[in-house]
């Protein structure tokens, strides 16, 4: 439209230096002038009604009539009006901009490249095999449609058997593209696509985790192991049915009482644990606790009690007989029977393990009351007992049962009176075992475990005056003792003690049965324990219901050591760990510990453990290893009791030596006072 | 004859845990976790059951992981108040829950007596007479 024209206003006049451009821009040229030349805009108007034999666009730019007669000339060069015509560079020598003159004037409209190569070119001599081969092979061509290289037609005959040697005649080096050919394509109309979907159930599927442990691994060896000797066991032999079937049977019995069998060992030891955290503060005391007062108390010591063993249905009877078991050192068997003559029911067996002082962990009903027990120094599942009615048993903790294994009965040799001590021996020489009982009536048995059955062999018979041997008169009508304890030697196996009724000890050998070695005029009651010491192989003790207990150098008749203790001796035991403390029990209840190094006149320990009218101390053992004695009463109570460390003194080492220890220390102590004693005997007598 | 023997004294033996003093509860878990028996109401058995059986596992693969050969036998989780004893024997759990005793404080070394030990009545300790 005319009016924008107006706009222009600037003149430029005289710019014929501008070069005019070649034949593609005489619109640029046109466009380019009017931008130059100013713009007098007149009426446009009028020139427009003026315009009837021109046609002109009504953009047309708005000359003056000058103007329009002015010539321009226009030259045709052949330069680029598209190059650039001030090019600067910097000049680093000079150091400014300096303009380049001459510009590259070319300008490239259009190329096309062809695929003629001359014959005599480097290119068609690398295409070399055109030269040689294309008279050769012109057979297979109908062999190999395919060409490869494309759409060259010119090229097509020589192509083929070019492509056909090559693949042929593989001496020839293989050129892969001979042809520079060109892909023209075209594309085809394209047919419109159309899904189809089908969808399948999807596979279940499980989500599987697991872990690998050590012990993981270890099991599945351990079960591919299994699963290789079951292959093995299938193919030996078809044996393994026949076993199969039979412990098929025994399978459904098991179910029922599956449940309970199942968790046995479990629930003694929570058992155990609960009564641990029960007692705690007593077994604490067991293990740690020294009383520390003792070292204020010069030579006396005290007894400090802890764990009490009591049994509900044992309550009416008193306890008999006491023996720890020297392999499990908490376990200790308790005999309980009855010592009034008038009294006499039923007896058991118990044993009690230090570890579970509420409840026994074997109990052994009996029908007579247990006198004795003994248990085997080696295989401690065997117990001997002997009972009020004059029977012998042998229990074995191994069966199930509540049955002695061997017992002996009227035919098979039993005695007439109460058995009052078992003992066992050594084995013999057909590796059986043998173990030794007394009784009031008169006789020292032994008793042989032979197959399923109990050989007795009379050792011995005890008579008033002296062994006597059957005479077939029978002129010395032999008055019977009655034999109420005995101990072995326990380096000299043939020896042994047996303490009467009549308050004699007689010492006998295994192989004389019908004299005494000697005769001891002991008590003037009957002799309730004799004890050989363990470690001196001379000394033993003695106790009676005279009040007294005596200690004797068997090499000499009169004894050594005298203690009175006020009441009747129950029991008298040695310490294991020491040759000269020993303990005994009197129906007052008191607890006597003797240390002959310390104290030769004197018990170190007189205490009080049970009620002084109702309850007597009928038995005392010393465990084998911990500072712990067991007391055994009428009541039925087990007590037991952690020795101070008074009572357990060893002998204090002089500054420069070494302290010695081991056995021959402590017979070298009793030694000691046996010599002292001795002077004095030697002198007078 | 002997299995019926076993599983009396087994059931003899379970009482008198019961019975004992001190115990809150016992339970007995087989090896599918499901509680076989218990003398905790069913909340209780059900709860202790579940929590102390992934405690057992977890013993159990720590234990086995240091030594496959070795095995868990007897775990015990002591609380300020009570102390739970877990027994493992063929994959069953024997469970004791007991109720700790109180602590005693008092210790008094004059008389010799240890850690504030009750002595039963009968008992009286004497030292010894006249020396």
């Amino acid at each position: 439209m005319p009016v924008p024209n107006n706009n222009a206003a600037f003149a430029r006049k005289g710019s014929n230096v501008q070069k005019v451009p070649g034949a593609k821009s005489t619109k640029a040229a046109t466009k380019k002038k009017d931008e130059e030349e100013a713009v007098e805009t007149g009426t446009g108007w009028e020139e427009w009604s003026q315009g009837k034999a021109l046609v002109r666009p009504p953009d047309q730019m708005e000359l003056t009539e000058a103007e329009l007669k002015e010539e321009n000339t226009r030259i045709l060069t052949a330069n680029n009006p598209h190059a650039p015509q001030n090019i600067v560079r910097y000049s680093f020598k000079e150091r400014s901009y300096k303009p380049i003159n001459i510009v590259d004037q070319m300008a490239v409209h259009f190329v096309l490249e062809g695929s003629l190569v001359h014959q005599d070119s480097e290119e068609a001599r690398k295409l070399g095999v055109l030269a040689l081969e294309r008279p050769t092979h012109s057979v297979p061509l109908s062999v190999n449609p395919a060409v490869d290289g494309g759409d060259v037609e010119e090229a097509g005959d020589e192509d083929r058997p070019d492509s056909a040697a090559s693949r042929i005649n593989k001496k020839e080096p293989k050129v892969t593209n001979q042809f520079n050919f060109s892909d023209r394509a075209s594309q085809t109309l394209n047919n419109p696509m159309r899904d189809r979907i089908c969808q399948t159930e999807p596979p279940p599927r499980s989500s599987f985790s697991a872990t690998a442990n050590q012990w993981e691994i270890y099991d599945a060896y351990v079960q591919e192991l299994q699963k290789q000797e079951k292959n093995k066991e299938k193919q030996k032999g078809t044996h393994s049915h026949k076993d199969n079937g039979k412990s098929k049977k025994v399978m459904p019995m098991e179910t029922q009482s599956e449940d309970v069998t199942k968790w046995t060992m479990a629930s003694k030891i929570l058992e155990r644990t609960i009564s641990q955290n029960t007692f705690d503060d007593i077994a604490q005391d067991f293990k740690y606790f020294e009383d520390a007062s003792d070292e204020f108390r010069e030579q006396e010591g005290t007894l400090l009690p802890l764990w009490k063993f009591q049994y509900d249905k044992a309550k009416t009877l008193s306890v008999t007989a006491l023996c720890w078991n020297n392999k499990y050192q908490d376990l200790f068997a308790v005999g309980l029977g009855s010592y009034d003559f008038s009294r006499q029911g039923c007896g058991m067996l118990l044993f009690y393990s230090l570890k579970n002082p509420a409840f026994p962990e074997y109990i052994y009903p009996t029908s007579s009351g247990v006198m004795c027990l003994d248990i085997h120094v080696q295989y401690f599942h065997l117990v001997a007992v002997g009972f009020y009615n004059g029977c012998v048993a042998v229990y074995s903790l191994k069966e199930e049962g509540r049955e002695p294994v061997y017992k002996s009965t009227a035919k098979t040799g039993k005695h007439t009176d109460p058995v009052w001590q078992v003992h066992w021996q050594s084995d013999d020489m057909d590796s059986n075992h043998n173990f030794y009982s007394v009784s009031s009536d008169g006789r020292v048995v032994s008793w042989t475990l032979v197959k399923n059955e109990l050989v007795f062999t009379d050792i011995i018979r005890l008579t008033l005056t002296g062994a006597v041997s059957e005479g077939p008169k029978g002129a010395q009508a032999p008055s019977i003792a009655s034999g109420t304890s005995f101990d072995f030697h326990k380096q000299i196996d043939y020896m042994f003690l047996v303490g009467t009724e009549e308050g004699k000890i007689h010492k006998c050998s295994k192989t004389y049965s019908s004299q005494f070695l000697e005769t001891y005029d002991a008590h003037s009651m009957a002799v309730d324990t004799v004890k050989w010491n363990y470690f001196h192989p001379k000394v033993f003790v003695s106790c009676s219901s005279d009040w007294t207990v005596k200690i004797w150098d068997h090499t000499i008749n009169t004894p050594m050591f005298v203690f009175d203790l006020q009441a009747a001796v129950g029991d008298v035991a040695w310490s294991p760990y020491s040759s000269t403390v020993f303990a005994a029990v009197t129906t007052d209840g008191t607890v006597h510990v003797f240390d002959l190094n310390v104290n030769k006149y004197e018990a170190i320990c007189q205490q009080l453990v049970v009620d002084k009218k109702k309850t007597k101390l009928t038995h005392v053992e010393f465990n084998p290893i911990h500072p712990v004695i067991i007391v055994g009463d009428d009541r039925g109570y087990v007590t037991s009791f952690k020795l101070s460390p008074n009572l357990r003194k060893k002998p204090k080492a002089k500054k420069g030596h070494e302290l010695p220890k081991g056995p021959e220390v402590e017979v070298a102590k009793m030694e000691k006072l046996l010599s002292l004693l001795r002077e004095p005997d030697q002198n007078s007598g | 004859m002997f299995l019926v023997e076993q599983g009396e004294e087994v059931e003899a033996q379970m009482k008198r845990i019961e019975a004992t003093k001190g115990v809150i509860g016992t339970l007995v878990v087989d090896p599918d976790g499901v509680p076989i028996r218990s003398t905790l109401d069913q909340s209780m058995t059900l709860q202790y059951a579940g929590q102390l059986r992934q405690l057992v596992i977890l013993a159990r693969s720590a234990v086995r992981d240091i030594d496959p050969q070795n095995d868990l036998s007897a775990l015990r989780v002591r609380s300020k108040s009570n102390e739970i004893i877990v027994v493992t024997e063929n994959n069953y759990l024997v469970i004791g829950i007991q109720k700790l005793p109180e602590p005693d404080v008092s210790m008094s070394r004059e008389t010799g007596s240890p850690l504030g030990i009750e002595y039963p009545g009968w008992l009286q300790k004497e030292g010894s007479d006249g020396y």
